[in-house]
């Protein structure tokens, strides 16, 4: 076995060698970034790569921000700057352990420019790491832990961007929106078992308490619990006027449909964050998601729509979460820094300088994107910290924006 | 095969059973997402072998079973499986054109269909399917007819062109770290798979080397040798893999050293379950409890986290994370010593469970961190050096599995290992030969218990971070298949089921959302075609095959066994 | 005789008993604990009681297939939990398509005849196609192989089926004439969790009374007892166990037409969490026993919704909810600490497990 094997190599190797004996030409760019440049040849396509969940039980979630980048590329006709889109990559599985394998395997690939990822915090916190050191940009479009664009925080790296906000900024404006727009001075909240979710609310009750309000209980549910019975009535006992549970579907769906049903909460606001922003809260929910609000970022007008026709046709679903907007941003704004650092060569070689680009995108301005006008902070956050709170009406989808008031128009672009 | 027209009726059943494969391959998404992987670069993607190839196996299959091995009739065998398949994929095409499967089934999408008919329009794309599905067939007749030692040629050197154009990209990001090497093998592989040429070559050469190697007789060779050549010859095959194990890292890079890594971490673990499980016979499908429990003990006492404890070193963590992890071991020994086969399995899994549901509660948050998990994690340090990255890990994780694998040797034949076996053949008789029941189980989850801890040590420290989320019942499960598919109780096989189960998959990421539907179905196939595993004890082969050799695959096994309930 | 005593007592013996009393004592006194407390009413808990009771019908009809699979075959069916989901994951589009229409809410009984057909057919013709295919050929092999194919067959299901009608969360449309409620000391009793009680409990009735007293069911008992001697009897063993398995497949996909009553929405992995559940519910109750299994369902359902709060509020633990699987893992370590085959396990699984 093994001699046969180092025959088939040494005979592919002497083929190789006499064919590559007429080698490239040399090139006439000299690269002078710090962290190195990439050279695509005159037929090779530009390397984006994904690090995002696309198995396993939180699937939907990934699944949905690669279908945003695949339309984002499909709107660039598929090519950057004349080059083929080439667009491939990893599935990190929602976890540190699958986070660092996905990295590590991607920071092997020198080929590779932009890296759109991770699904989850905890992924982004075992590759981020790796894809740093490799030179790459990673642009998330769902990580909204606050450690990851902390300044001075072991977990931010540089090269790290994402175009999702910021928990603290949201959890923020759902604070705000519930006790000085809504007037509610008593709230609970529930929350997971996830990263996302438990920093979420831990920031909403902050800020809550902050503002002078009442957190009557902070409790959890856990992923694929159905029956939410036992934790509702721990929170009727409390009789909070507002129950904020920024988590996911399916469990967010089963305690709209279950709060109605528990004696003591029939008549309590619920109010979930972005992981509840979707039409499937509102196919899956039924009658009990009138009222409903959830806080999320804006996103609407006709640029959105004409997105969401466009993943309808390709995908054959409606889009099962907020952030496929994200990712189609997060495409859009390595593009664009892409256009503005690469070189290019008169054979159509393009040359692309890592630390160029991520300058480039660190120096994001006033980018027009489907979640708004979106600028890069240096430490990566390019969100638009404008959080919107949408209320959710029977049979209507999308949920109508009721805060903040000045954005409410008829045609409320961003 | 009683008479000729049942036989007829199997081929039209085989052939549509390609069909419903190749249109299920089609509906779950799996032809789609390879439509533009291409294996040969402008000439055929992955999406239409995914296609094509459940019509080329189940025309195979008629042809091999049919009752007149006569040319032209062998032909209009697999010529129907083929058509038939094809007309079954066409029948969906046409009611695709009047139904909106799309409404159901997501991935019946436009693309899709352009893909079953070639991106045609609807009538000659149907024909031209109809057409490849009947070439396809008539080709399975057309290489069942070739003598074997071609047959086997060109077999393999289609597997071998078909996996290098699917690998591509693995096998490029190798090659790159081998500086001027690397241009003897780059020129064969296009922007996406091979090129032409290359594939061309690649087919010549394989199918020459595989020709010219069946015409050897290598016993006739192998006997010629005289006992000191053997035994020098098996030295240095030992040396030289030796020596290969030691230098994997630095030739494949830290991606296969993080496929090393985790393939050794599950072999660590798989050691221990074997003891467990194919030593003594106690199913325990909560082995992932005392991964995390040796994980999360490391991570508390190295954090430099304000959750943590002491802020100790790796090297005096570790031996408190085993201890800790076998004191719970034997805590949770001792409740199911009276427990048995499936009560003793769910009792194990709601261990596991129970771990995993506390570490992860806020109830404990303050100490283990929740959701939040524990960070900054310490990694080994010797004198200057620091252990951080995979290809440097990899030399500690083959160390510990070294160790264990030497434990476990040793153990096998020892009195305990005895012991344990006889438990597990009958757990009654054992305790009236003298065997102290109590003792011997203890010891048993002990021992499977230090290894998973060790395990979960290593675990934790390469990654740097831990979360509850890492440690569900799938952990459980897979370290269990790994054992199963190896072979139970059976120390290469461990080894073997690591690299088939953990290490494939992290291959085959490429698969990307099929990783697990692929992987589910390599496990049942594995076990109809050998369900003693891969590399099975001598002795549980022999309790299995008494008399058969070796079941073929898709014949029934003709297992004799005296006892299955043990 | 005291002498047998004290040698049949080990030192084991009492640290187990010490362990499993010790718990039990945790749970009583935080029991009375949160009870003294008086945070929540009486109504509470009966309410929480009555939604356990309809979860646990839920399981139990779950806990049917791996049951009477389990008598049969002596294998646990890991791939069930699958087979559950397959009905209602179906069953669906079905559904929607019939509210679109708004043949639904106009003949709400013949709906849920149709919706039932297709929600049971499915995990029948899977459980039966899964038989034949994965363990049939594995019949006499050793124990721990079909469990193995099991495992395979149930990754393979969960993500066909993801890859056939895709990753998200589909909402079963609400039937109006089942969301009226009765008004019951205090609380509001849903038309929902009854039919989902009595439904459960007719099931269980017509397959117990199946299994005791039919012809099949007769044969089925002489197959679980000794396949060979079954055979020589002139009872197609093949046969029965097809049926089994198909049986176990529909009192899934009942299960799933139940569930759906509760909790309206159905995703790939629905199966999952419901099947861990009701394999330890058969468990719990004696596995392939089928009233055990019923039984062993109840007690988890009730354990889950009233379990958390009752037991531990009253200690001080906060998100109480979050810990209700460990409880009901720990009262199942409990029960078979002291009755180690289950609560109606019989005597003969001893000698045979």
């Amino acid at each position: 076995m093994f001699k046969r094997l180092s025959l088939v190599i040494s005979a592919i190797a002497v083929l190789g060698m006499i064919l590559t004996a007429c080698g490239p030409a040399a090139s006439t760019y000299t690269c002078t970034d710090k962290i190195g440049c990439v050279k695509i040849g005159p037929t090779d396509p530009i390397h984006i790569a994904y690090l995002l969940v696309v198995a396993g039980p939180n699937a939907a979630l990934g699944i949905d921000s690669r279908n945003g980048v695949e339309i984002a590329i499909d709107d660039a006709g598929n090519k950057i700057l004349n080059h083929t889109v080439k667009f491939d990559g990893e599935d990190g599985g929602c976890s540190a352990d699958g986070g660092q394998a996905a990295g590590t395997k991607l920071a092997a690939d020198p080929t590779i420019i932009a890296v759109i990822g991770t699904s989850c915090s905890s992924e982004a916190r075992a590759a981020e790491p790796l894809l740093s050191a490799a030179g790459f940009v990673t642009i998330s479009s769902s990580n909204t832990a606050i450690d990851l664009t902390l300044a001075g925080n072991a977990n931010q790296y540089p090269g790290y961007f994402r175009t999702a906000h910021n928990d603290k900024v949201q959890g923020a404006a759902a604070a705000d929106f519930v006790f000085n727009f809504l007037k509610i001075t008593k709230a609970a909240t529930i929350h997971d078992g996830s990263l996302y979710a438990d920093q979420l609310q831990q920031n909403f009750a902050e800020n809550f308490k902050k503002f002078g309000g009442t957190i009557t209980l902070q409790t959890s549910v856990t992923v694929g619990q159905t029956d939410m019975s036992s934790v509702l009535a721990s929170v009727a006992s409390g009789s909070p006027e507002l129950i904020y549970f920024p988590i996911f579907l399916p469990e967010g769906a089963f305690l709209i449909d279950q709060a109605k049903t528990t004696p003591g909460l029939e008549n309590t606001k619920l109010m979930g964050a972005d992981g509840l922003y979707s039409p499937d809260v509102m196919n899956t929910a039924g009658a009990a998601v009138e009222g409903f609000m959830v806080s999320s970022p804006l996103v609407q007008g006709a640029a959105y729509d004409a997105f969401v026709a466009k993943y309808v046709a390709k995908f054959g679903t409606q889009p099962v979460n907020i952030f496929h907007a994200h990712a189609y941003d997060a495409f859009n704004i390595v593009k664009a820094a892409i256009e503005k650092v690469a070189v290019q060569q008169a054979d159509g070689t393009l040359y692309i300088p890592r630390q160029a680009l991520r300058d480039a995108m660190y120096a994001t301005k006033d980018f027009q994107g489907l979640t708004g006008v979106l600028a890069c902070s240096p430490t990566g956050d390019c969100a638009n910290p404008i959080i919107g709170v949408y209320e959710y009406h029977s049979g209507v989808y999308p949920p109508t924006l009721i805060w903040p008031t000045q954005y409410i128009k008829p045609t409320a672009t961003p | 095969m009683k008479s000729k027209s049942s036989y007829w009726v199997k081929t039209l059943q085989n052939g549509l059973i390609g069909g419903g494969i190749s249109l299920l391959l089609g509906l779950v998404g799996m032809a789609l997402a390879f439509g533009k992987t291409y294996i040969i670069s402008g000439v055929i993607t992955m999406g239409q072998i995914f296609i094509l190839s459940p019509f080329l196996f189940e025309a195979y299959l008629s042809v091999r079973r049919a009752p007149s091995k006569e040319p032209r009739s062998l032909f209009l065998v697999g010529g129907l499986s083929g058509l038939v398949g094809g007309a079954l994929l066409a029948a969906f095409v046409l009611i695709g054109e009047v139904v909106n499967f799309r409404a159901v089934l997501v991935n019946a999408s436009p693309n899709l269909f352009a893909l079953l008919t070639f991106n045609l329009s609807l009538v000659p794309g149907i024909l031209v399917l109809l057409g490849v599905s009947l070439v396809t067939g008539l080709i399975a007749a057309g290489v069942f007819l070739l003598p074997e030692r071609i047959r086997a040629a060109l077999s393999q050197a289609v597997m071998v062109v078909v996996l290098l154009g699917l690998f591509r990209d693995l096998i490029v990001t190798v090659m790159l770290r081998w500086g001027v090497v690397q241009y003897a093998f780059l020129w064969m592989f296009a922007a996406s798979g091979l090129k032409i040429i290359g594939a061309l070559v690649i087919f010549v050469l394989i199918s020459g080397l595989v020709y010219w190697s069946k015409g050897r007789d290598r016993k006739a060779i192998a006997l010629k040798r005289s006992p000191r050549q053997q035994r020098v010859t098996r030295w240095s095959t030992l040396g030289v893999l030796g020596l290969l194990v030691l230098l994997l890292p630095v030739i494949l890079g830290s991606y296969f050293s993080e496929i090393l890594d985790n393939v050794g971490i599950y072999i660590l673990m798989g050691l221990g379950l074997n003891i467990v499980v194919g030593f003594a016979g106690l199913l325990d499908l909560g082995y992932v409890a005392f991964y995390a429990i040796g994980a999360y003990t490391l991570g508390i006492l190295t954090t430099s986290e304000a959750v943590g404890l002491l802020h100790i070193s790796f090297w005096l963590a570790t031996p408190v994370a085993l201890v800790v992890a076998v004191a719970f071991g034997v805590i949770l020994g001792l409740p199911i010593l009276k427990m048995r086969g499936d009560y003793l399995a769910i009792v194990t899994l709601g261990f596991g469970e129970i771990i995993r549901i506390v570490v992860l509660s806020d109830w404990l948050k303050p100490i283990l961190g929740g959701s939040e998990g524990i960070q900054l994690i310490g990694k080994p340090v010797i004198g200057p050096l620091v252990l951080a990255n995979q290809q440097q890990l990899y030399y500690l994780i083959l160390i510990g599995i070294i160790l264990a694998g030497f434990i476990s040797i040793r153990l096998k034949d020892s009195h305990l290992g005895r012991s344990w076996m006889a438990l597990r053949e009958d757990e009654d008789v054992a305790e009236a030969m003298g065997i102290n029941k109590v003792v011997t189980k203890l010891l048993a989850f002990a021992m499977g218990a230090l290894f998973s801890g060790l395990g979960g040590a290593l675990f934790a420290t390469k990654i740097g971070s831990v979360y509850p989320q890492s440690f569900s019942f799938i952990v459980s499960i897979n370290i269990l298949s790994l054992i199963i598919i190896g072979g139970m109780g059976s120390i290469p096989g461990v080894f073997v089921g690591g690299l088939a189960l953990v290490g494939l998959p992290l291959l085959l990421s490429q698969f990307a959302d099929f990783r697990y539907l692929i992987y589910g179905a390599v496990l049942v196939i594995m076990m109809l075609m050998k369900p003693e595993g891969l590399a099975p004890e001598a002795r549980r082969r022999l309790e299995l095959h008494e008399d058969a050799v070796g079941p073929g695959p898709g014949e029934k096994p003709q297992s004799v066994i005296k006892n299955p309930e043990r | 005789m005291l002498r047998t005593w004290r040698q049949r007592i080990t030192i084991t013996d009492i640290f187990v008993w010490a362990i499993g009393l010790s718990i039990a004592g945790v749970v009583i006194w935080g029991s009375i604990s949160t009870l003294l407390q008086g945070q929540y009413p009486g109504k509470v808990w009966l309410d929480l009681s009555i939604k356990g009771l309809a979860l646990g019908g839920v399981y139990a009809l779950i806990a049917m297939g791996y049951t009477m699979v389990y008598g049969i075959l002596k294998m646990i069916n890991f791939a069930h939990s699958e087979v559950f989901m397959s009905g209602p994951f179906t069953a669906v589009f079905v559904a929607q398509a019939l509210s679109k229409s708004g043949f639904l809410n106009r003949q709400p009984v013949i709906s849920l005849a149709i919706i039932s057909l297709v929600s049971m057919g499915v995990p029948t013709l899977i459980a039966i196609l899964l038989e034949r295919i994965c363990y049939r050929p594995l019949r006499n092999a050793p124990r721990l192989v079909p469990l193995i194919t099991a495992i395979g067959a149930s990754f393979f299901l969960l993500y066909v089926f993801r890859g056939l009608y895709g990753s998200g969360s589909f909402g079963y449309p609400a039937i109006t004439s089942l969301e009226q409620s009765w008004a019951f000391a205090g609380i509001q009793i849903y038309k929902t969790q009854v039919a989902v009680i009595v439904g459960a409990v007719v099931m269980m009735l017509v397959l117990f009374g199946m299994v005791q007293w039919t012809k099949i069911g007769k044969a089925m008992r002489a197959v679980s007892e000794d396949k060979e001697a079954a055979e020589l009897m002139g009872i197609n063993v093949d046969r029965i166990i097809v049926f089994t398995f198909g049986v176990g497949g529909a009192s899934a996909g009942a299960a799933g037409v139940l569930y759906t009553l509760l909790f309206p929405v159905v995703n790939f992995y629905m199966g999952f969490f419901p099947g861990i559940k009701a394999f330890t519910a058969a468990v719990l109750g004696g596995i392939g026993n089928v009233p055990g299994a019923f039984l062993g369902a109840i007690i988890l359902g009730l354990l889950e919704s009233v379990g958390p709060n009752l037991f531990l509020t009253g200690l001080g633990v906060p998100s109480p909810s979050q810990l209700k699987d460990a409880i009901a893992f720990i009262v199942l370590v409990l029960i078979l600490i002291f009755r180690p085959t289950g609560i109606l396990g019989e005597r003969i699984s001893r000698d045979k497990a």
